[in-house]
């Protein structure tokens, strides 16, 4: 455990953060979107315990902040589930583009 | 002083008249609007009678002299310490005959409107439009302050423009009101500025202020006004020369009469109240409320007396030829209203001198009574003949026996002929022109003696020349409440002319020892009785000397026919020169920079949205797309640049 470096960590969740990136804006469906976001969270989650960890290991504050944000990302889950499905009911599919009318 | 507090009731009935039948009238009372009109002028007309009855004969005079008093005063806005303009009723003789005259001549109208106007679908309209004429008008002669003048002078030109144009439908009522409101506004403006003029040197707007400044030598505010020029005229000339133009608009001076006649088209009775008997004088009512001010300018009397001398004589002429019998009227008002002005130019201030100035408002206060009945009278020949020309009519005496006499006394009272009333204050103008300027004696005179012969040709072809030509079942001469006005108004007619003005309206409140001269009234009178013989010779029955004559002068009837052509100078002067040379290059400006430039912007706006409106395209993760692309740029700059 001590011998990974703190860079090797922040190189996973920046790697992590940019797939997230990458899903969010390429991926139509909806439910990859979520979870694309679902991995940028956890990037940042991986971001707080790391810092936590190696810079002040006396405090906490880094791993309340991540049980924090699951919670929060599990109850945003389940509003964008939410929205999924009706976006589903009302243009039967779960594609973004589809759903383009709230334009010019 | 409080004694007169009730004064404020006089031109705020009338108001109130106004704004009820004004609002509910047409919907709730259009068939008794009439009479709560009536009633509420009655009242305004009771209390102006008690109110100089009060002034005149009990507490007005102190010392032999009438004193001005200023029962009520407001101040409305307060500009600064020194400058506030106040609202607030005076009394002085002057302002108390016309209360009189006014509301009394309004009542008549008010009266024989019942009978005139009555199934009118407009009705309540009608009566509520009478009430703020009443209203501006009584205001404005209570006015203390050039200001509040200035303030009803507007109202004044508004109700008359509403009055002449209550026949909406007929185009030419709506292109008189319309010349009414133009013309007289148009020498408003002159109003406006000679107002701006004597209240900047005279750092006052309140009359009695101004007066007592600017006919002060000593004050320095006489000295400002008359060492500043402009154009080598001192400013005093300037403002008051203004004024007059001001005047002169509202009394239809030459060359701005041009709107009387057509303000014929208006209901008769009202022509007998706005036309004749109170808003012409209204410039004759300010230059005598000026009066001792103008007296201080000689080249501003001598501008009043020769626009009043020539004005008369002109509108004499014209009246000689025009068959429409309203319009002989209107000219005859106009040259009448030109004798009060010369009597005014002619006057001077105190004394012997001051006869002019109380001749002036004798005559005014006569010629409202007999003018307003030849108005009213006309009315009724009008209302039974349905034609204003005097062609269809003729023989009426036989049809309409009471307007028929109290035409009569009307006529030989504006002719001039003993003992009716226009004898009398006739003779006084005359008798102040003669000791101060021969020259506008002799036109006085000419013009009395042509006076009398329009007078009688108008009578005479209405009443006499042929027999009637009417046709119909029922011919009579209208309602009671259209013969009553005529009756009393032929009484006054009668009788105003021994109403004692000298010792009442004069130019220093003094009284003013008058006696009819016998020597010097024959020749007046010769002209006057002339003019009404040569009237009956040529039009008592018909012939064709009046075709011969008009014959012989050729084109000079021609163009007295047409006014001497005064319409068509200024139609030319307006369409051809001002339109062209002014107007059409303004609305060029106007649609092209002014509008142009905004134009130009919005069509700018217009083309740049259009490019960039794509960006909204409706897709969520183009959105997204600019947000990061956002947050990397504000990062890069805080980072880069900004640190």
């Amino acid at each position: 455990m001590n011998g990974i470096p703190l860079t090797h960590i922040l190189f996973v969740s920046t790697a992590l953060f940019f797939i997230g990136m990458y899903g969010f804006f390429t991926r139509r469906n909806m439910i990859t979107i979520l979870m694309s976001v679902e991995l940028i969270l956890n990037s940042v989650n991986i971001n707080f315990v790391a810092f936590n960890k190696y810079l002040y290991p006396e405090n906490l504050d880094g791993v309340f902040f991540t049980i924090f944000i699951i919670t929060i990302a599990a109850a945003e889950a389940a509003v964008a589930i939410a929205i999924i499905i009706n976006l589903y009911r009302s243009h039967h599919s779960v594609d973004v583009e589809e759903a383009g009318e709230l334009k010019y | 002083m409080s004694i007169y507090s009730y004064i404020a009731l006089i031109p705020l009935a009338p108001l109130a008249g106004f704004v009820i039948l004004g609002l509910f009238g047409r919907k709730y009372f259009n068939k008794s609007a009439g009479i709560i009109g009536t009633c509420i002028l009655g009242l305004s007309a009771f209390l102006s009678l008690a109110t100089a009855f009060q002034y005149f004969f009990v507490d007005g005079k102190k010392d032999g002299i009438f004193h001005q008093l200023i029962p009520l005063k407001y101040s409305w806005l307060q500009f600064s310490p020194n400058i506030s303009i106040d609202m607030g009723a005076v009394l002085d003789p002057l302002s108390v005959m016309m209360l009189v005259v006014v509301s009394f001549v309004s009542l008549m109208v008010h009266i024989f409107s019942l009978g005139y106007m009555k199934g009118e679908d407009r009705f309540a309209t009608y009566y509520a439009f009478l009430s703020l004429f009443t209203f501006s008008m009584l205001g404005l002669v209570l006015s203390i302050n050039i200001f509040q003048i200035y303030m009803f002078w507007e109202l004044v030109g508004v109700s008359s423009f509403l009055l002449i144009g209550y026949y909406y439908e007929k185009p030419a009522a709506v292109a008189a009101a319309k010349k009414a409101f133009i013309v007289t506004r148009f020498a408003d403006l002159g109003f406006l500025i000679g107002i701006l003029i004597l209240s900047f040197h005279a750092e006052t707007l309140d009359f009695q202020t101004l007066i007592s400044r600017l006919t002060d030598p000593q004050s320095s505010q006489y000295l400002s006004i008359t060492t500043a020029s402009f154009f080598g005229i001192t400013m005093l000339t300037w403002g008051l020369v203004l004024v007059f133009i001001g005047g002169a608009g509202k009394s239809a001076m030459f060359p701005l009469h041009i709107w009387l006649p057509d303000a014929m088209e208006g209901p008769t009775p009202v022509s007998a109240l706005i036309h004749a008997a109170t808003m012409v004088v209204a410039g004759v009512f300010l230059v005598a409320r000026l009066f001792p001010v103008f007296v201080f300018d000689h080249a501003a009397l001598f501008v009043v007396t020769y626009i009043g001398a020539f004005s008369a004589l002109l509108a004499a002429v014209i009246a000689c030829a025009q068959t429409d019998i309203k319009r002989v009227l209107a000219y005859s008002t106009m040259s009448q209203i030109g004798y009060m002005m010369f009597a005014l130019g002619v006057s001077g201030k105190g004394g012997e001198d001051g006869l002019g100035y109380m001749a002036s408002m004798f005559h005014l206060f006569t010629h409202a009574f007999f003018k307003s009945l030849l108005f009213l009278g006309a009315g009724a020949v009008i209302h039974l003949v349905h034609s204003n020309d005097m062609k269809d009519m003729g023989g009426l005496r036989k049809y309409m026996p009471i307007t028929h006499i109290t035409f009569l006394i009307a006529c030989l009272a504006i002719a001039g002929i003993p003992p009716f009333a226009g004898f009398f204050s006739k003779e006084e103008i005359l008798l102040a022109t003669f000791h101060a300027n021969k020259l506008v004696f002799c036109i006085a005179l000419f013009t009395s003696g042509l006076t009398a012969f329009y007078m009688f040709r108008l009578y005479f072809s209405i009443f006499w020349k042929k027999e009637a030509l009417l046709h119909g079942e029922h011919h009579n001469e209208g309602t009671l409440s259209m013969k009553i006005p005529l009756l009393i108004l032929g009484s006054c007619a009668l009788l105003a002319g021994f109403v004692p003005i000298s010792s009442l309206v004069t130019s220093d409140g003094a009284e003013l020892e008058t006696h009819i001269n016998i020597l010097f009234s024959l020749t007046p009178v010769l002209f006057g009785i002339a003019g009404i013989l040569l009237a009956l010779n040529l039009y008592k029955t018909e012939n064709d000397k009046p075709q011969k004559i008009a014959n012989v002068m050729g084109g000079f009837y021609k163009a007295a026919y047409k006014k001497f052509y005064i319409d068509e100078i200024y139609l030319f002067l307006t369409q051809k020169i001002i339109f062209n040379l002014i107007g059409k290059p303004a609305a060029w400006f106007d649609k092209n920079i002014v509008d142009g430039i905004i134009n130009k912007m919005a069509g700018g706006t217009a083309i740049i949205s259009e490019q960039i409106k794509g960006i909204q395209s409706g897709k969520v993760q183009a959105y997204a797309l600019y947000f990061f692309l956002g947050i990397i740029g504000l990062s890069a700059l805080f980072i880069y640049i900004l640190n």
